[in-house]
């Protein structure tokens, strides 16, 4: 296997190139709709082996206890039960996983199972496996743990308060991790502005995307070897081998990560590594398979929701024209019961610092804490989008108190285009965009110049009509390094990822991703820029289905996270098959008698350019490499078989300045929401909403579009209603989708969609990774929330979430929040 | 007298007859995926909220988490797998391709045979007759845009 890996000098860049006819930047059919639509696909739960039993966990019925005592001596007496796994034995087997924090988080001791107490309703305690689920389940309910029930902190903002409960008594404080983020000069913007706005608090609501596929794993373990295959729905298995095999006690290559289908992520499969843990040591205590397949129940109550994060004491110094000088914010970030992929949360903000905004002075006091509630995880818009929700916030509050047009006020203090590329105050680079047209764009689909007369006719139905604007950035190809401005000792760094291209015997062309797609369709987009480069069709292309770790296309980094399919997962496909393509020209070259040069690949074939006469079919240059290779050249090194790790260009951060570039590419989006309000009950209607997508050049429309709307549903879901609330005692109160109710078909508004394409200057393609833009749809609907009920006393939206009742809350009592926000004149 | 905890079952699933000792307690979801290994159904919540695991029984779209085995005897059930015929997707199916009407495909047998229930019938649906039959479905992908075009389209007989 040849295998070459490069780090371009320069950012790539775009060359002026030849415009050919290619499937690049056409809607092909997928590949993998045919299985899907048959039911067909391989989801975990599909997956069986000859003996395998059922785990089921026993989970903490209180929010924060000790627990006293474990015993399964009734649960074992039960005829098909296997065996258990309690977190004594989990002490003693494993290492706590690592934490990327500094003190204090960095004391904080995580296991499979909890050690000693429980920190959230739902925690794992023990498991039982059995022969049948149903069986599993009775067995756990026999399993008898004597608890002895501790104070309970679901108060993020409380968490530092002396009386407050402590959740990790050995890190001593609930706070995992704080620092200053200071950057331009705030103090000047402040002497400098003309008005000073103030708010006292905001808050982003916990929420999840809860995909419609529950997490899971089928575990088995091989005595000879020490090796476990893991057939399980981890959506970045490179770094869920690096927590998990250091706590295992083992080398990375003793964990097999194997996935296919897998039913939706969104960020929430990047942390399953302590349920896989306890299913490796079940596997190989019991000595048989063990699936693992959480209810419905579980993932809400245990598995992991979105950040929420508070914002107090808000300064935003402006001049009288409406041009922002930059924000002052206290960040609190509550990341639940344990940090796990946190803090990364603390950081990976900044890639956004200012929004899709000019402004340059930013300071942000940043603190993540504990409580007693599940652990979160880098859920669809991971931290940004929190971010991004206080920065639309704040440019529509100060539109609405200083009487400002928020459509100018947004134009006035956009990047603009003739910047890019922009950078920001904190050294991120923004590639590309035109903010100002998606603008425009949005406003056009919602037909913003006939508002003012919906306005009048609504207002004659007893409605409130409102318009709201949501920009937002969807930075994607993370660089690791940011992770060192929160834990200097931390050694990560840039990105990878890795393809496989091979021909084989009779002319296949196979292809192996280190992505691990949910149903972004990468099998398709790999094959599109295959055909390009080979000169053949995507049908004539098997990508491989899922990921195996074992096949080689694997890095520490690989996964399908953090908008970057097309940066990474392209960039590594196109690697490879460039690398195969001149490896089967070299060879054509060889068995022709000409120079690689003269060989072109088109049609399925190596062919001569001066004599198309003179060709090989794909077919004969895979059988003769593979299997008819006697009197071939010596020095011809060519093996058909071409791996490529794709990094993208970055360099660490300057840690003391916390700054660098944090991102490849920003993907942007704008929405336009109008709604519709009953003044009587706070029921309201979105009755036109546009969106608009500029994610570089696109290499499959109708997959970017897909990913649209299905981002803007998860806005809208999360605006509307979805939230995970938890009463004093820590018990949740929507642990299912009875009570958390996500958008269903009736819910959701006609969408109108648009794009613009600006292609990026760094990336293959011009193309950016996109999906995760749809928090737009979370600013749009507040800030049309807040104008609809101007005319009712000027309430001010602070809450990401306003289902129905809290609406009602703001047209009774519009002094309740509008008492947060005051104008100071200079 | 001793309770009954398992009991034979004969059910007809895709044309073909099934004959199996089941627990009593056994949900039919459960049944089809795990006992008929039929693992196109899928189980996407425990409360029949989410619409994955529907099946069409005796004719009615049902969500066969909702049901025991049990009751299921002597009843015709079709899944996804009995959709396509001859190798020949279902016009249905080739429509979800055709406008993109799944992403990870997980929702997608459910929703199948909910639209499939509403064209038996109904056969010129409105856009809001479509939304609601498809309602007991949950899709995360797509914010159904392009599941509701799907079924349009083979209302409108526009089928590749």
């Amino acid at each position: 296997m040849s295998e070459t890996t490069v780090t371009p000098e320069q950012p790539i860049t775009v060359e002026e190139r030849e415009v050919k006819p290619g499937f690049v930047g056409t809607n092909v059919p997928r590949k993998e709709d045919e299985r899907l639509v048959q039911g067909q696909g391989v989801f975990t739960d599909d997956v069986r082996r000859h003996g395998m039993g059922y785990v089921h966990f026993v989970r903490s019925p209180y929010a924060h206890a000790r627990i006293v005592g474990i015993d399964v001596s009734k649960a074992l007496e039960l005829e098909g039960v296997y065996g258990t796994l309690t977190g004594d034995e989990v002490a003693i087997q494993t290492d706590p996983f690592f934490e990327l924090s500094t003190p204090p988080g960095s004391e904080i001791k995580d296991y499979a199972l909890a050690v000693g107490k429980a920190r959230w309703m739902g925690e794992p305690v023990a498991a039982v496996v059995a022969a049948t689920r149903e069986l599993a389940r009775d067995a756990a309910e026999l399993v008898e743990v004597e608890y002895e029930p501790l104070p309970v902190l679901v108060d993020a903002e409380r968490a530092q308060e002396t009386d407050a409960p402590v959740l990790h008594e050995e890190a001593g404080s609930n706070v995992v991790w704080s620092g200053e983020f200071d950057w331009g000069d705030f103090d000047a913007a402040l002497a400098e502005a003309d008005r000073v706005i103030r708010i006292e608090r905001l808050h982003f609501h916990r929420f999840s995307s809860t995909p419609l596929e529950c997490s899971g794993c089928l575990v088995e373990y091989e005595r000879a070897t020490g090796q476990w295959t893991i057939f399980g729905n981890h959506q970045m298995p490179g770094v869920g081998a690096i927590w998990m095999a250091p706590a295992l006690r083992v080398g990375l290559d003793k964990l097999r990560f194997v996935s296919h289908d897998i039913g939706g992520a969104f960020g929430n499969k990047i942390t399953l590594h302590p349920y896989f843990v306890a299913c490796c040591l079940l596997a190989r205590k019991l000595r048989r398979p063990v699936q693992w397949t959480e209810w419905r129940t579980d993932q809400h109550m245990a598995n992991t929701h979105g950040n929420e994060r508070t914002f107090l004491d808000v300064e935003v110094p402006v001049r009288s024209d409406g041009t922002m000088l930059g924000f002052k914010v206290s960040a609190i970030d509550d990341c639940g019961a344990f940090p796990r992929y946190e803090p990364l949360g603390c950081i990976i903000w900044a890639q956004v610092t200012p929004g899709c905004y000019r402004w340059r002075n930013v300071r942000v006091d940043f603190t993540q804490v504990c409580t007693n509630k599940s652990p979160v995880a880098p859920n669809r818009g991971y931290s940004r989008m929190q971010h991004l929700w206080l920065t639309e916030r704040l440019v529509d509050i100060v539109a609405h108190e200083l009487e400002l047009d928020p459509v100018e006020v947004r134009k006035r203090n956009y990047v603009r285009s003739d910047e890019m590329p922009y950078e920001t105050p904190n050294g991120c680079v923004y590639d590309s965009g035109d903010y100002a047209l998606c603008l425009d764009k949005a406003l056009e689909l919602i037909d913003y110049g006939s508002i003012a007369q919906r306005r009048e006719e609504a207002s004659a139905r007893g409605k409130l009509l409102g318009v709201g604007i949501g920009s937002t950035l969807d930075s994607g190809t993370n660089n690791f390094g940011q992770s060192m401005i929160v834990n200097p000792e931390l050694q990560f760094s840039g990105n990878n990822e890795v393809a496989t291209v091979k021909l084989d015997i009779f002319g296949e062309i196979v292809v192996t991703l280190g992505t691990v797609p949910q149903g972004q369709g990468h099998e398709t987009t790999a094959s599109q820029v295959v055909a390009d480069i080979l000169g053949c069709t995507p049908d004539d292309v098997h990508v491989r289905p899922g990921h195996d770790s074992y096949w080689n296309s694997h890095a520490g980094f690989s996964g399908t996270y953090a908008s970057q399919f097309a940066v990474t997962g392209i960039g590594a496909v196109k690697g490879a098959t460039e690398r195969l393509a001149g490896e089967m020209r070299q060879l054509a070259a060889a068995v022709l008698g000409c120079s690689p040069d003269d060989v072109e690949l088109a049609e399925g074939q190596a062919r001569m350019r001066e004599n198309p006469e003179a060709a090989l079919p794909f077919m004969a240059l895979g059988a003769i490499i593979n299997a008819n290779n006697a009197g071939l050249p010596p020095d011809l090194d060519v093996t058909l078989n071409c791996r490529y790790v794709y990094r993208p260009p970055f360099e660490k951060p300057d840690v003391e300045r916390k700054y660098g570039n944090l991102t490849l590419t920003y993907a942007s989006q704008v929405h336009a929401c109008v709604v519709e309000i009953d003044r009587e009950t706070g029921v309201y209607e979105i009755v036109d909403y546009g969106a608009v997508d500029d994610c570089g050049n696109r290499i499959h429309p109708q997959i970017v579009e897909g990913q649209v709307h299905g981002a803007t549903a998860h806005a809208l879901g999360a605006a509307t209603h979805e939230q995970f609330p938890y009463d004093e005692d820590g018990t949740l109160l929507t642990a299912n989708f009875y009570d958390y109710h996500v958008p269903h078909a009736l819910d959701m508004p006609p969408l109108k969609t648009d794009y613009v394409e600006t292609p990026s200057p760094f990336t293959n393609y011009g193309a950016k990774g996109m999906g995760e833009g749809g928090g737009a749809g979370i600013h749009a609907l507040c800030a049309a929330i807040q104008d609809a009920l101007r005319p009712l006393g000027g309430p001010i939206v602070t809450e990401s979430c306003n289902p129905p009742n809290h609406v009602w809350e703001l047209i009774r009592d519009p002094e309740a929040t509008r008492a947060g926000v005051t104008v100071e004149s200079r | 007298m001793e309770a009954v905890r398992s009991k034979t079952v004969s059910v007809e699933v895709n044309g073909e007859l099934y004959e199996r000792e089941v627990d009593a307690r056994r949900l039919l979801v459960h049944f089809i995926r795990d006992d008929l290994e039929l693992t196109g159904t899928h189980v996407g919540c425990d409360t029949g909220n989410c619409g994955a695991c529907t099946v069409l029984y005796d004719g009615q779209a049902v969500k066969s988490c909702m049901l025991l085995a049990v009751q299921a005897d002597g009843t015709k059930i079709e899944t996804v797998e009995g959709l396509a015929q001859d190798g020949q997707l279902h016009p249905l199916q080739q429509a979800f391709s055709d406008h993109h009407a799944l992403q990870c495909g997980y929702c997608t047998p459910g929703m199948l045979l909910s639209a499939k229930h509403l064209l038996d019938n109904n056969h010129e649906p409105t856009e809001t007759e479509i939304r609601r039959a498809i309602q007991g479905n949950i899709c995360r992908c797509t914010g159904y845009v392009n599941i509701v075009e799907a079924i349009a389209a083979v209302a409108r007989g526009e089928v590749s």
